[in-house]
């Protein structure tokens, strides 16, 4: 069973690395923040699995729940700082000019 | 037991990929947050489960304790999780993101 959790968490971290490239070229700053959050609760579900692997799940659930509660927090602070900020539209904040719009 | 955690699991693992298929695929920024919201805290919850079983496997009172908390940590998910993708859309609706649309608008 543990090669099976294993498996697991190596599909996970795979699928972690493809929401990077959200959180890395989203074309909007709330684009970078949505891929954030998704990798955070993928974290939160690793760690789990990482404390069922070790044999140590009493001590990996507590950082689990700490990690859940920052990632909670981190999204709604960016999300409220980035609120009134009118110049969010995709060529706005964050934009990466590409060659044919010169 | 095994059988019911390994289902579980799988099923789990696959709307964790439609998940992040949609956030990677979808053309717009709502489009993309509706896939990441739901996709995340739905497997995230199936996950949870399949987790809570093979630590409850054995009764006594650490493993009760532990199969508690990783189900504090669904329910602390099961409300954050759509309070964040709330917010962060209010985020982008308030900075007037152009919603997608089939037809292209018409530029000057």
């Amino acid at each position: 069973m543990d090669s099976f959790f294993i498996g697991i968490g190596v599909v996970l971290c795979f699928l972690m690395f493809l929401a990077l490239h959200r959180a890395v070229h989203g074309p909007t700053a709330i684009d970078r923040i949505m891929g954030v959050n998704v990798i955070g609760t993928k974290t939160t579900i690793l760690l789990v699995i990482i404390g069922t692997i070790y044999g140590r799940v009493d001590m990996f659930v507590d950082i689990a729940l700490a990690y859940a509660l920052l990632n909670f927090i981190v999204t709604i602070a960016a999300s409220r700082y980035f609120q009134h900020h009118k110049n969010l539209n995709p060529k706005g904040y964050g934009y990466r000019f590409r060659e044919e719009d010169k | 037991m095994d059988i019911i955690i390994v289902l579980l699991s799988v099923s789990g693992l696959i709307f964790f990929f439609a998940t992040t298929v949609g956030l990677l695929r979808f053309p717009d920024f709502y489009s993309r947050m509706h896939a990441a919201g739901k996709g995340d805290t739905l497997s995230s919850l199936i996950m949870l489960m399949a987790l809570v079983l093979y630590n409850f496997h054995e009764f006594n009172l650490a493993s009760l304790l532990v199969a508690a908390k990783i189900l504090l940590i669904g329910v602390f998910i099961f409300m954050a999780s759509p309070t964040a993708t709330h917010a962060i859309i209010d985020a982008g609706y308030e900075s007037d993101i152009q919603p997608w649309t089939k037809e292209p608008e018409e530029e000057s």
